[in-house]
């Protein structure tokens, strides 16, 4: 229709891997595409950068002159870092990490576990009341969990588990299991039913087929929701705040560095190292298993 | 409090949380497979889900219904007062201000985040750098809330404005060297709110970019080189060709984003404590309700959160199943 195209008669040369945006940002005159890349690209990450540069550098220097200034007279110390993490003089994130991880694995583990058998339940035995069960797990993704805080913490009160680790695991699994049904079951479907009954012909009962059959082939979909449920778990503040209490007998280090931005907003020592102290453990998480963690985000995502 | 051996003490417990749990799986699994003859299917599936179903019957559904009951309640929980704590969520100038800033972020976040995501998709798709480059956008979703929210803070850090003192906030140095003078951001309503959203936005970007270029990678090449071949221009190629393609994909970001926002909490709470007004219903709820004791009123705000989170997740999974069939 348009009469503009430039003759190009050597269609064939590298066709195969144009896509719709290659064409469009080709057409944008190249060099303003690549400005604009690098402008939102510069943007995304300077925050981040001042914020390291920061707390590596000494207290004084940070609370005087802007980070920038560190190129012209650049000073590195591990102060910062020392002073967050020291519990007699510092903010004590120490022992508010060991929290973390401690919170952190279980509840990944648990929902995990628990949604991997409920899925194969759906997925692969036939039983009555299934369709409506399974609508109503689908179902209880949209409760946000704000809904459920307080009468939560009744029952462990009740129970006689309040501030403990319990209450953060059972909360956390709970919250987890809805998507996590889902996800393992969407991906259980999809795996041919004839390797299963293969299996069975050959006598093996749920226990083998679930091991031998199945386990190897949901690796991908488990690691997916176990990297999803991690991060999540690990910066989750709500159910840190209100399970965890204010001290650092259980709660996780995003509960200790909101209240150090509540109580001492202006210690940028700390708070720039205690910020990087919790970031790099999901971030070292997220390069590694940056795969994974991409399927389970377009696997799905309305948890609530 | 935080020897090395109450840390020691405290993996161990973790340790033999995991053990015990493992045990209890262990024993489902070997309790279902004693089952036999006709039934043995339907035993083996009810006690695989039954761990699941009293969770989910105990932890979500009892303290949801529960919550619903006592959002008709006083602020003790005590007498019954109807419609009362939605009458003040609805009429009371503080609480309609929180609805407003409620309304601004899901309204703003999804719209600017997608809109950034999308460009930066189709900026990057296919260059030598693409891995890196989107790694860089997407980083932050990794990043707790509440680590965004100081790494922001510092951005956004205001000091007084006189003789000797030297902004350390990115954002009034540069304001300083175009001429300008210091401003409280995080101070001044409603610009506030907006530099909040900007936070989220940050987030939230790499996750719309990332869907997005997936679903852009997924249009069919031939489609491609036929508007080619017809030398469709770089924004009809766009308009006619990819946007049409993504279209589901769009749609399921944009809710996916919006129901997150209804849901912010963390950000507000960290870098404003909802103060200056810049509270939200989330933020809200916590205050009422583990703040100022006014355990009626977090109940009703919690319940407005769930009533207006359905009817996005309805329409989110709807278009989920759409684009899934496509």
């Amino acid at each position: 229709m348009t009469t503009t195209t430039p003759a190009t008669p050597s269609v064939p040369i590298a066709t195969k891997d144009i896509s719709t945006a290659e064409v469009a940002k080709r057409k944008l005159s190249s060099p303003w595409a690549s400005l604009a890349a690098i402008v939102i690209a510069v943007l995304w990450t300077v925050p981040t950068f001042g914020l390291l540069v920061s707390s590596f550098r000494p207290e004084r220097a940070i609370k005087t002159t802007g980070w920038w200034t560190f190129f012209s007279n650049p000073t590195l110390t591990l102060d910062n870092y020392k002073a967050v993490l020291d519990a007699e003089e510092g903010a004590g994130l120490g022992s508010y990490f060991i929290n973390s991880i401690v919170i952190t694995i279980p509840s990944v583990i648990i929902p995990l576990a628990l949604a991997t058998i409920a899925a194969y339940a759906f997925a692969w035995i036939k039983f009555p009341g299934r369709n409506i069960l399974f609508l109503i797990i689908f179902a209880l993704q949209v409760v946000p969990l704000q809904v459920t805080l307080i009468p939560l913490l009744t029952l462990y009160v009740d129970a006689g588990v309040a501030n403990t680790f319990w209450t953060i695991w059972l909360s956390h699994a709970i919250f987890g299991l809805p998507l996590a049904i889902y996800l393992l079951h969407n991906f259980m479907r999809d795996i041919p039913a004839s390797l299963l009954e293969a299996a069975r012909v050959d006598g093996a009962g749920h226990v083998a087929i679930f091991f031998r059959v199945l386990l190897p082939l949901l690796r991908p979909a488990l690691a997916a929701f176990g990297i999803f449920q991690f991060l999540w778990v690990w910066n989750d503040l709500l159910v840190g705040l209100v399970f965890g209490g204010g001290g650092d007998t259980i709660a996780p280090i995003t509960v200790a560095l909101a209240n150090l931005t509540g109580t001492r907003g202006t210690a940028w020592h700390l708070l720039s190292a205690g910020a990087f102290v919790s970031i790099v453990v999901p971030v070292t998480i997220f390069l590694f298993l940056q795969r994974y963690f991409v399927r389970g985000l377009l696997a799905g995502s309305v948890k609530g | 409090m935080s020897s090395p051996e109450s840390n020691a003490g405290k993996l161990a417990l973790m340790l033999g949380a995991i053990l015990l749990f493992c045990a209890v799986v262990g024993l489902i699994l070997f309790l279902a497979s004693l089952a036999r003859g006709k039934r043995a299917d339907r035993v083996t599936a009810y006690l695989y889900l039954a761990p699941t179903l009293i969770m989910l019957a105990v932890g979500l559904v009892y303290p949801g219904l529960r919550t619903i009951w006592e959002s008709f309640f006083d602020a003790a929980g005590k007498a019954f007062i109807g419609f009362g704590n939605y009458e003040t969520i609805f009429t009371s100038g503080d609480q309609l201000t929180v609805l407003g800033n409620t309304v601004l972020w899901v309204l703003v976040t999804p719209f600017v985040a997608t809109g950034v995501g999308l460009l930066y998709a189709i900026l990057v798709d296919k260059s030598r750098f693409e891995n890196v480059a989107k790694a860089l956008i997407f980083l932050p979703m990794a990043i707790s809330f509440v680590g965004a929210s100081i790494i922001w803070k510092f951005i956004y850090e205001y000091r007084p404005d006189q003789g000797n003192v030297k902004q350390i906030g990115l954002l009034n140095q540069l304001l300083v060297w175009v001429g300008g003078s210091p401003q409280q951001w995080l101070v001044n309503s409603p610009w506030n709110t907006l530099l909040l959203i900007v936070v989220m936005i940050w987030i939230q970007a790499g996750f719309a970019m990332t869907v997005l270029s997936a679903a852009i990678k997924a249009i069919p090449d031939d489609i491609v080189e036929a508007a080619r071949l017809d030398g469709v221009t770089a924004w009809g190629m766009f308009r006619f060709v990819t946007l049409p393609a993504i279209r589901p994909a769009v749609v399921v970001v944009l809710t996916t984003i919006a129901i997150g926002m209804l849901k912010v909490f963390d950000i507000v709470r960290t870098m404003t404590g909802g103060q200056f007004n810049t509270s939200v219903i989330a933020n809200e709820f916590y205050s009422q309700s583990f703040r100022s004791d006014n355990q009626g009123l977090g109940a009703a705000l919690a319940v407005v959160l769930f009533l207006l989170v359905i009817p996005i997740v309805v329409y989110n999974i709807r278009q989920l199943r759409r684009s899934e069939a496509l």
